[in-house]
């Protein structure tokens, strides 16, 4: 009898939640294990987040990439795609902006801004278009294509900003900083504000719209999501595969671009040399499955997770707990909500042990 | 610099000198990748098992001051981290690529926060003892190839005779028509009387111990110790492999030795000091020539049928 549709959508919600409360549990054990005191550091967690203004705001640009990126994974995962690459995406986005918010010095700002922003989308797109076009015209796994085009970025980048963009005025490996016309509004005190709150996060709500309205209520989001369940049935029913892989990839590069283009215009303001992938795009993964590749989810589920990292910051800050505790505990939300099965049946165990207790007499209503 | 006969003789020497080496924890992962796959599961998550194999192993070695164990136990640490993915994929039918995604994000954080706990330093362990390198008596005599495969670390020549005993193996005996059976056709292989769960739980794990020691390969036969993120995208280099060698042994051997042949002159080209092309865009050529690859044989080359899908047993 809980088959029916409200027991659905109460395990659509209570898997992912038992998943970040086994998450955060192991987390806690490995903090024993070495020797600290887990209640400390979640306390240091909550209080990094929500202690002041001045950590809310931080906390909004922690969420921000989050939720573009999580719409980037869930775009793809809608279409049955993987797109591990949107680390190399942002990477691209980033660059992009980086180059238009110079060049483009002298414009109004209603159009450098807007120009740099969508730029930093279309080298997104464009480098999410590759793994794209392979696996739709030539059926290569995204997933390894994906992952090659980061490493490419990653170089791509480093290069540029070692030579071609780099700021001669510095030694270090930075772009030039971008116009005052191509960065986004801080609010609570203009530019230089050190509250960094700003406008990106009303972009990427307006993202969560668009792309909401796009998958449900446009036929190209109905052909995406077809594609996803079942790309048989959506061949045989007249929906072009490659069409909707293609574009699937597209717009998910473009939103991992976005993600790229908002931390140049609004946190860095110009291009900061990568030693390494930032992780934004990886997080995205476990951002878009806890929301079960749902837009309106991604907004929830980008909030907790970016809540995770500012802690996860703090905590190495004040209790000392390495700051790789929030991958640990999102790898394990990523396992448990993958593993499905696993977490609904720990989900079945109070049930069961509430049947134990009363006897047997709830045996033959199963039945 | 003149390129007279000489010189580019020592070059072809020197490039595939360090090929071999290179290609060796390609190849071993991607050897464990081909059974893993034949017996129906996709294994993204070796990249992850390379990393935490080359973490053990430094850690077994830091403790034990005996690289062997070391090696033995990066296996033995893929080979369980390998247990985490097959239980999920197999038991719980969860989809392939994501519980491997989680398995390399895991490794990733985890290998991390250890070397913070543990070595209380971030980004690479202090050097540990690595493994000795051998040299082979006769082969090391012989003009050229001694120069290319005379002396080197251990898991090089590790690396052949797993290819070979793989070979054997999956060709040769029932219990890789089995493997074979179940990543081609679980129902039939079911039918006939094969346990489709345990194949693929072996396969998966023995995966696992593969890309272990290749992570064991990486940080005590290269190099003496460990690095964050170390293992730098070559688990999904040798998936490439895997596809690229249309899923034997052999085939994957010769797809990992062409894409660290790649990496050896990209390598090669910086120390001889090639500076036409910019440094940055000879370390892309590994991946571009891995993209290249796949884009090029596919179409020819398909995979095992039931790979990726999870076995529903059908109860009467």
């Amino acid at each position: 009898m809980s088959k029916n549709g409200t027991g659905r959508r109460r395990s659509e919600l209570l898997v992912p939640l038992t998943a970040i409360f086994v998450g955060l549990l192991f987390g806690a054990v490995l903090m024993i294990l070495t020797g600290t005191n887990p209640l400390t550091a979640y306390a240091a967690l909550i209080r990094g987040c929500f202690g002041s203004w001045a950590d809310l705001s931080e906390t909004s640009v922690y969420v921000t990439p989050l939720i573009f990126t999580g719409l980037s994974l869930a775009i793809a995962y809608k279409a049955g795609l993987f797109n591990i690459g949107a680390e190399g995406q942002l990477i691209v986005g980033m660059v992009a902006a980086a180059i238009v918010g110079v060049a483009g010095t002298g414009l109004p700002r209603i159009i450098h801004l807007p120009l740099t922003i969508i730029s930093g989308a279309l080298a997104g797109a464009l480098w999410g278009a590759v793994p794209g076009y392979l696996k739709a015209k030539l059926g290569v796994h995204e997933v390894v294509n994906s992952i090659m085009m980061n490493y490419i970025a990653l170089y791509l980048s480093h290069y540029l900003v070692t030579g071609p963009i780099k700021d001669p005025k510095v030694i270090a490996p930075y772009s030039r900083e971008i116009a005052d016309s191509a960065k986004l509004t801080r609010f609570f005190g203009g530019f230089g504000s050190s509250y960094r709150f700003n406008s990106g996060i009303f972009i990427a709500v307006a993202a969560v719209v668009v792309i909401y309205l796009l998958l449900y209520k446009t036929p190209l989001g109905y052909e995406i999501r077809a594609v996803g369940n079942n790309p048989d049935a959506a061949r045989y029913a007249g929906i072009s595969v490659s069409r909707s892989v293609l574009s699937s990839m597209l717009l998910a590069g473009a939103m991992a671009g976005l993600a790229g283009a908002v931390q140049v215009c609004a946190i860095q303001y110009k291009f900061l040399d990568l030693f390494a992938f930032e992780g934004f795009g990886l997080d995205g993964i476990a951002v878009a499955l806890v929301a079960k590749g749902n837009p309106i989810g991604v907004l929830g589920s980008a909030s907790l997770f970016g809540i995770l990292q500012r802690g996860s910051q703090m905590m190495q800050g004040i209790a000392h707990v390495p700051k790789q505790v929030a991958g640990i505990v999102q790898a394990v939300v990523v396992f448990m909500v993958a593993a499905e099965g696993l977490t609904e049946g720990w989900l079945r165990i109070p049930g069961l042990v509430r049947r134990r207790l009363a006897g047997r007499s709830g045996r033959e209503d199963a039945r | 610099m003149t390129f007279d006969a000489q010189t580019i003789k020592y070059l072809v020497i020197d490039i595939l000198a360090s090929t071999i080496p290179l290609a060796t924890p390609l190849i071993l992962a991607a050897v464990g990748g081909v059974f893993s796959d034949r017996s129906g599961v996709v294994n993204i998550g070796i990249e992850g098992m390379i990393l935490i194999g080359s973490f053990t192993g430094v850690l077994t070695s830091y403790y034990t001051r005996n690289p062997w164990l070391g090696f033995l136990m990066a296996g033995l640490s893929g080979c369980l981290t390998a247990w985490f993915h097959a239980l999920a994929s197999i038991k719980y039918k969860a989809n392939q690529t994501v519980s491997g995604v989680a398995v390399n994000i895991m490794a990733t954080a985890l290998t991390g926060f250890l070397l913070k706990a543990i070595f209380d330093r971030a980004g690479q362990t202090e050097r540990v003892v690595k493994l000795a390198r051998w040299t082979i008596p006769v082969i090391k005599d012989i003009p050229i190839v001694g120069e290319i495969i005379g002396s080197g670390p251990p898991p090089v020549y590790i690396a052949f005779i797993v290819v070979a005993l793989a070979h054997i193996v999956m060709f040769k005996t029932v219990l890789g028509l089995r493997i074979r059976a179940c990543g081609e056709h679980p129902e039939a292989a079911d039918t006939a009387g094969v346990n489709v769960a345990l194949i693929r739980y072996g396969c998966v794990m023995m995966s696992g111990f593969l890309a272990g020691l290749a992570g064991g390969t990486l940080s005590l036969g290269e190099l003496s110790l460990f690095k964050e993120g170390m293992s730098a995208g070559k688990g999904y280099i040798a998936l490439a492999a895997v596809i690229f060698g249309r899923w034997t042994p052999v085939g994957a051997m010769w797809a990992s030795l062409l894409f660290a042949l790649a990496d050896a002159i990209q390598l090669i080209a910086q120390n001889w000091g090639f500076t036409l092309i910019p440094q940055e865009f000879m370390l892309m050529f590994p991946y571009v020539v891995t993209m290249a690859a796949l884009a090029g044989i596919i179409g020819r080359s398909t995979g095992p049928a039931a790979s990726g899908k999870p076995y529903v047993r059908r109860g009467v």
